[in-house]
């Protein structure tokens, strides 16, 4: 039998500061289902993937009965969209090409209904070093495909450590950026909330929209993405008079035990789909609700706002040491690992927007020490293309440099400026516009070419 | 059939019934109890169980279900988590 401390500790964790599984994601491989009749590709596509979900629902919620366990995002992920589309555009014209890719987005968003996932991830295309056919046409169907369907995530990788950064793809992705935001202006950009540019962006992350079923990856794998940032700000909370060593200590016992957690029920539901258990992502994933927020643990460490001086330092001790503790209590870790901090997801982060606390730049700063980047972000409409590059190329040189995932959801709310709230709803949130630099970089991005990859050997 | 074996927590003001009330629900559905400690955190009753239902014909979450609205019959708050959950975080 377990101690009365120890069932009391698992008691709370669970049931009063929201620990949670953020996501089960089923990685699916679509390779198989590539054919040059486009209607086959695409009935192979159906019948693959709801052949293998069509249980993933009822599966997932038994197991969040079973241990009580909240598991709040049930999804799929595939093979980027655009390896499938290579093979049904190449002797098409661009706009006939772009209307398939289009139409392939529909597919999936049909089969996210049929099935009953929250989002499919994997309209995606990898771009770092260059394009082709089938790259180009899903990178420029973004803005149509995600305006005509609600649970497809696209995720365009342009840098990566090995490979340096494409900066044509980064001048590209702020064009393709804003038009997402005027093709969704309707819903205040909503399009942009479900499109990320990455680098280094990891093959098996179960967190949208960055989730794909990457190169390497087995024919289905689930991913588990744990959560708690509840959890970490009680034990914070408690400790209010530890010194730096004793409180990673507590925040890296803590992250051990969510982490188990996670890792049982990925093992679970992955058994019962008879598939491989791929990874755990050791992500704190901020939610709008109350007690979830990154923020309020920075805050809770000794810093008046978020964003104040000292808060990247604070980061790097909760990212870290939810590593370490997590990385201790599964076999397998994977996807972003650290700690999230998207604006509109994080009541904490707002307040701190709100009293001037918290700036595009400090977040940026923020980044080199967490996992996924500049997330979540409202800037002003009329924040020129060039300058949305801009911002884009400075997080692609940090993931590169720093040799880490590095995202990028910006959000160019259509008609708004900055200081102006605007509703995305649901786990989205609100979010206040945050101010862009008035400076502009347009001569710079549009250089063009190939950023080479970094010297790793002499760092420092 | 393996161990399936459940924690349940009881939690609520003192008062009298509640030992009883989930003890019987529980043999009801030939669920064993294993072991029962009480006692009192902050002026309110908690009760954990450890439950083992190998021999009963109620799934967990129908048991659970079952439980949640006995608990809710006798004003007190009833949680069910497989043990795996608590041997997960507490045991290497």
């Amino acid at each position: 039998m377990f101690s009365k401390d120890e069932v009391i500790e698992t008691f709370e964790m669970t049931h009063l500061s929201g620990l949670n599984i953020r996501t089960v994601t089923l990685g699916i491989n679509l390779l198989d289902c590539i054919d040059k009749d486009f209607d086959i590709m695409k009935n192979k596509i159906h019948n693959k993937m709801t052949k293998k979900a069509c249980n993933l629902i009822k599966e997932v919620n038994d197991i969040e009965s079973r241990f009580g366990i909240p598991i709040v995002n049930k999804r799929v992920a595939v093979t980027p969209i655009s390896f499938l589309l290579e093979s049904v555009v190449s002797d098409l014209s661009d706009k006939d090409s772009i209307a398939r890719s289009i139409e392939l987005a529909k597919t999936l968003n049909e089969i996210a209904f049929e099935i009953g996932v929250d989002y499919v991830g994997g309209f995606s295309a990898m771009v770092q070093k260059g394009f082709t056919k089938g790259s180009k046409t899903l990178i420029e169907s973004i803005p149509k495909a995600l305006s005509n369907t609600e649970r497809v995530c696209s995720c365009v990788n342009i840098a990566a450590t090995k490979s340096g950064i494409n900066v044509d793809a980064a001048l590209k992705m702020g064009e393709i950026i804003k038009k997402t935001a005027a093709m969704t202006k309707k819903r205040n950009g909503m399009g942009c909330t479900k499109l990320s540019v990455y680098a280094n962006v990891p093959p098996d992350t179960p967190f949208m929209p960055a989730a794909h079923h990457g190169i390497g990856e087995s024919e289905y794998t689930i991913n588990v993405g744990i959560s708690g940032p509840g959890v970490i700000r009680t034990v914070v909370e408690k400790n209010a008079d530890l010194d730096f060593r004793s409180l990673a200590e507590k925040i890296k016992r803590t992250s051990f035990k969510i982490t188990r957690v996670g890792e049982l029920i990925g093992r679970e539901v992955a058994n019962r789909l008879n598939v491989n258990f791929g990874i755990v992502d050791l992500s704190l994933a901020p939610t709008p609700t109350k007690g979830e927020s990154i923020a309020d643990i920075i805050q809770m460490m000794g810093i008046d706002y978020c964003g104040a001086p000292g808060s990247t330092a604070a980061l790097a001790l909760l990212t870290d040491a939810v590593k370490k503790g997590g990385s201790m209590a599964t076999s397998f870790v994977g996807g972003m690992s650290g700690a999230f901090i998207p604006v509109s997801e994080d009541s904490g982060m707002l307040k701190a927007l709100q009293v001037g606390a918290l700036s595009l730049e400090k977040l940026e700063a923020m980044t080199a020490v967490c996992s996924v980047g500049l997330d979540m972000i409202a800037i002003p409409g009329d924040t020129p293309v060039e300058t949305i590059s801009a911002i884009i190329l400075d997080a692609m040189a940090i993931g590169i440099m720093n040799n880490k995932p590095m995202g990028v959801r910006l959000i160019p709310v259509p008609n708004k400026e900055a200081g102006e709230k605007v509703e995305f709803g649901g786990l989205l949130g609100y979010s206040v516009i945050m101010p862009v630099s008035k400076f502009g970089s347009e001569k710079f991005v549009k250089r063009g070419g190939q950023f080479p990859s970094p010297i790793s050997s002499l760092t420092g | 059939m393996g161990k399936e074996r459940l924690i349940i927590i009881t939690l609520g003001l003192d008062r009298v019934g509640i030992v009883s009330g989930i003890s019987s629900t529980l043999a009801n559905h030939n669920a064993n109890i294993i072991e029962l400690t009480s006692s009192e955190i902050g002026g309110s009753f908690v009760m954990i169980m450890l439950v083992d239902i190998s021999t009963s014909d109620t799934s967990i979450n129908e048991l659970q279900r079952i439980l949640v609205n006995k608990g809710k019959k006798i004003g007190v708050q009833v949680t069910v988590q497989h043990e795996d959950v608590f041997r997960s975080m507490h045991r290497i």
